[in-house]
């Protein structure tokens, strides 16, 4: 059981790290905190297909909310274990909701994976849009008023711990996989698909595989967000969803998994640091400025904060400038 | 038989207004090879310039054939210095980057223009000015043409006729065929690059301040992501036609505003926005070039 | 007879109204090293693309160990033992040196996903086993030292060989090299092609080169199939190349007759 030290220390790690919040933070934080970790999960997984792979999804949303929506119906409409057991069963629904956004991924991926650049851009936009048309015209799940009354924990701690465990298994499961020859597959592909068939890469079916993990662990944070928001409602899904988490991708550097969860945190946390400008010009400047950042880091640093390097990496060389 | 004709007038009415916006797209598609995403923005800063003006120079109320041809000068103007900015400022910093930076760029324009859009004018929609007054102008065996649908007919027919002419028989649209085709080799033989993009950006905006008067005409409730659902549409339509190719994008355009017609006419309307999303993917899966592009292989 | 591990049967290439290439056949023979030469745009290149399935041909097919590859793709036929370098160089270039090697060993890693995520012992073996195999191919051409520098930051002459070597870690049974001494200096060529050499020994395989440079190929090559708009013009050992009267107008141009 050696492969589960690391895992289990990082987790152990981040449980202390919740109690800390759990006594310093209020409730308002906290929520963000929580939104901060299911983004964290979203661009970990996106960036496998955009940052990795090289290939750009902008459907990400659509994964999250077959996740979501299937979590919801799962908690409401059934009742596998008992109560004491409750934490297991959220544990096997948001695997669940995991494997049918698999599924949505594969469906999606299989026919849309051939086209290249924007071409595949605007078809994954595409599907994530008919992703969220088709909820909205099902009743049984709450149509255009949403899905309400979805169970969670009760404490704060209890979900934080609940979130870092999925985010040690994504962190672990994608970091793992990128150290084999999976992973270096992927890269092949990003960096020359037409010298990675030569070498004999199948790049169709390592694009799929990117693809449907990525979805897995999309469908897991739509779940998490389910259970901590215990709403959810097709508008929670749009195409601005998406494009959320591409930038977060973006700005923490496209092949960088730290890079992907410090951006996950800035661009949580900013509109909520962004609020009190709010107060002071009494219009929403939030996402103006948001956009207009986005479109200066383009500019300025295109490769993002890390580039397609480690934080460890990059710390090194800072420390190296230094001395 | 009349619902079926009459129906077919209203598509290619709406088809003709997905035109002029494609057009944008395909043109600049065409030039550099980038989702222009902002363009339906620059379309909404249009309809909000031609509000604004009616409004300064009191013609709000004042329907009629002086107030069209206003209102379009001062849309096409405005929507062609936003373009101009936009290319200017946003896009020429990134013509060596990676495709995607360029695109997630082009997001970010259009997000500004939106979320810019809802601070300066106001989130609530606006009421256009009213351009002119739909009446009945023919009845021809109880199919009725309307002035509004005539008149969004006859103003895209001429702007895509101008174009036409811009692009094939004057000497700028020559290079700019020729930097389309190969802007590295253009550049050898003395055409500045630089300077047909700007003015691709230009006449492209231009054209969807067009559309943007004939929409507030018809459509008559502007909002600040009022874009955002006809821009994809008028995208979809472009890749359907070919993207890159003109007369494309307006074939493309007309069955896109022929199929939503009858789609809500026959079927549902619920599944409206979903049907132009189903076009795109089928369309890109089974014949990506689209119906008029040329499929190029790649070189190795 | 030898065996043929190679051959092209009537291939043609139609791009649009131009034939790049028109029914051209030719065998190669197991352990030989062929090459494929003519003036530039002779269509060299587009012979390689479509051997290699990069391509397909318009018309005809090509064999592999008697075997038709028609509709197979590019991976397929690289698992089937056919590899190639490219033209214009297509390294993964942001990747290290070593990275590029182990790329081309996947085909034999035979481990799933589940193995590498609990880092099993089938997980570790073979990946020190590809490590090692990758290490020594990398020392033949006396890379090994710049095994963790990004492939881009190598110099020209060396981002050829590492094609090479990348191509060699698919263990292939026949490698086509299309102008591997382009842009080298006459020293580092004649390196370059005793390493060829070389390696065709070591590992037992069948070369095939293109190059347009005609005193190289002649020194080295066995048998050579010459090319000129599409077209075979020639075929056979250098000598009877050489004193080709066709190849010579090929290269030279037709004397008018004055």
């Amino acid at each position: 059981m050696k492969f589960l030290k690391a895992p289990l220390l990082t987790l152990l790690i981040l449980s202390v790290v919740g109690l800390v919040f759990d006594f310093a933070l209020d409730a308002y934080f906290q929520l963000i905190l929580l939104y901060a970790l299911v983004n964290c999960l979203l661009s970990m997984s996106l960036n496998l297909v955009n940052g990795y792979t090289g290939q750009f999804s902008l459907g990400h949303a659509g994964f999250m909310a077959i996740g979501a929506y299937f979590a919801a119906y799962a908690n409401t409409k059934w009742d596998i274990l008992p109560p004491a057991l409750n934490a297991l069963e959220f544990f096997i629904y948001c695997t669940g909701a995991g494997l049918f956004a698999a599924v949505a991924g594969l469906l999606v991926g299989l026919p849309s994976l051939r086209l290249k650049g924007d071409y595949l851009a605007i078809v994954t936009l595409g599907f994530g849009e008919i992703i969220r048309v088709t909820l909205l015209n099902m009743d049984f799940l709450g149509g255009p008023r949403g899905y309400s009354n979805i169970p969670g924990f009760s404490s704060f701690l209890f979900s934080f711990i609940f979130a870092c465990v999925w985010l040690t298994i994504c962190f672990f499961t994608i970091w793992r996989v990128m150290h084999s020859t999976y992973g270096r597959g992927f890269l092949s592909v990003r960096e020359d698909e037409i010298a990675a068939e030569a070498m004999g890469i199948n790049t169709t079916r390592m694009k799929v595989r990117a693809f449907v993990l990525s979805s897995f662990f999309a469908g897991v944070a739509g779940a998490l967000f389910a259970h901590f928001t215990k709403f959810i409602s097709p508008s929670s899904f749009t195409f601005l969803q998406s494009v959320n988490v591409v930038i977060m991708v973006v700005l923490g550097g496209m092949g960088s998994m730290t890079g992907s969860i410090v951006a996950a945190f800035i661009i949580t946390i900013l509109p909520e640091a962004l609020r009190p400008l709010q107060d002071l010009t009494g219009v929403d400047l939030r996402m103006v400025i948001y956009s207009l950042s986005l479109i200066l880091v383009m500019i300025l640093r295109p490769k993002g904060l890390f580039g397609d390097q480690e934080i460890t990496a990059v710390w090194r060389k800072y420390a190296r400038r230094n001395s | 038989m009349q619902d079926f004709i009459q129906h077919i007038i209203n598509g290619i009415s709406l088809g003709s207004i997905y035109a002029l916006i494609a057009l944008g797209y395909t043109m600049v598609y065409g030039i550099l090879k980038m989702i222009n995403f902002a363009h339906s923005d620059v379309y909404m800063v249009g309809a909000f310039a031609a509000y604004y003006v009616a409004r300064f120079l009191g013609i709000e109320n004042n329907p009629g054939f002086s107030t069209l041809i206003t209102l379009l000068l001062f849309s096409m103007l405005s929507c062609a210095i936003l373009g101009l900015a936009i290319e200017r400022f946003a896009y020429r910093p990134l013509r060596k980057a990676p495709k995607l930076n360029i695109l997630i760029t082009a997001i970010g324009v259009s997000l500004f223009l939106e979320y810019g859009g809802q601070v300066v004018f106001g989130a609530d929609p606006k009421v256009f000015p009213e351009v002119m007054k739909d009446f009945v102008l023919f009845n021809i065996a109880d199919v009725e043409l309307k002035s509004f649908d005539v008149t969004v007919l006859l103003v895209s027919l001429i702007a895509m006729l101008g174009l036409q002419f811009l692009i094939f028989k004057t000497k700028l649209g020559r290079a700019m065929r020729a930097v389309s085709a190969n802007s590295s080799v253009a550049s050898l033989l003395g055409v500045n690059p630089d300077r047909i993009i700007t003015f691709t950006f230009i006449v492209g905006s231009a054209l969807a301040g067009i559309g943007s008067v004939l929409v507030g005409m018809k459509y008559p409730k502007i909002d600040p992501l009022m874009g955002m659902m006809i821009g994809l549409k008028a995208f979809v339509a472009a890749v359907l036609g070919g993207i890159g190719n003109v007369g494309g994008a307006v074939l493309g355009a007309l069955i896109m505003g022929l199929s939503e017609e009858m789609v809500v006419a026959y079927l549902s309307s619920t599944y409206r926005d979903a049907l132009a999303f189903g076009i795109l993917i089928v369309i890109l899966i089974f014949k990506p070039a689209g119906l008029l592009g040329k499929y190029s292989v790649e070189k190795v | 007879m030898p065996d043929v591990i190679l051959e092209a049967r009537k291939i043609t290439m139609q791009f649009g109204g131009l034939k790049a290439v028109d029914s051209l056949e030719f065998k190669i023979e197991k352990g030989q090293l062929a090459g494929l030469i003519g003036p530039n745009g002779a269509g060299k290149t587009t012979v390689f693309n479509m051997l290699t399935g990069v391509y397909a041909p318009t018309s005809g097919e090509v064999l592999l160990c008697g075997k038709s590859l028609a509709g197979l793709k590019p991976f397929e036929i690289s698992h089937l033992g056919m590899t190639r370098t490219f033209q214009n160089i297509r390294l993964f270039k942001d990747l290290t040196v070593l990275d590029n090697v182990l790329i081309a060993g996947h085909q034999h890693m035979k481990y799933g996903i589940f193995d590498a995520l609990v880092q099993t012992k089938k997980f570790v073996t073979a990946e020190q086993g590809l490590m090692d195999k990758a290490m020594d191919l990398l020392k033949i051409f006396k890379m090994d030292d710049k095994a963790h520098k990004a492939a881009c930051s190598l110099p020209y002459g060396e981002q050829r060989k590492l094609e090479i070597v990348r191509a060699l870690a698919t263990d292939p049974k026949i490698i086509l090299l299309d102008e591997p001494a382009a842009g080298m200096n006459h020293s580092e060529t004649h390196h370059l092609m005793e390493t060829i050499a070389k390696i065709r020994q070591q590992f037992n395989l069948t070369v095939l080169l293109i190059e347009h440079d005609m005193k190289l190929v002649m020194g080295i090559c066995e048998n050579i199939v010459v090319l000129d708009h599409g077209v075979k013009i020639e075929e056979g050992h250098p000598g009877k190349v050489q004193t080709s009267q066709r190849v010579i107008e090929a290269y030279l141009g037709v004397e008018e007759p004055g």
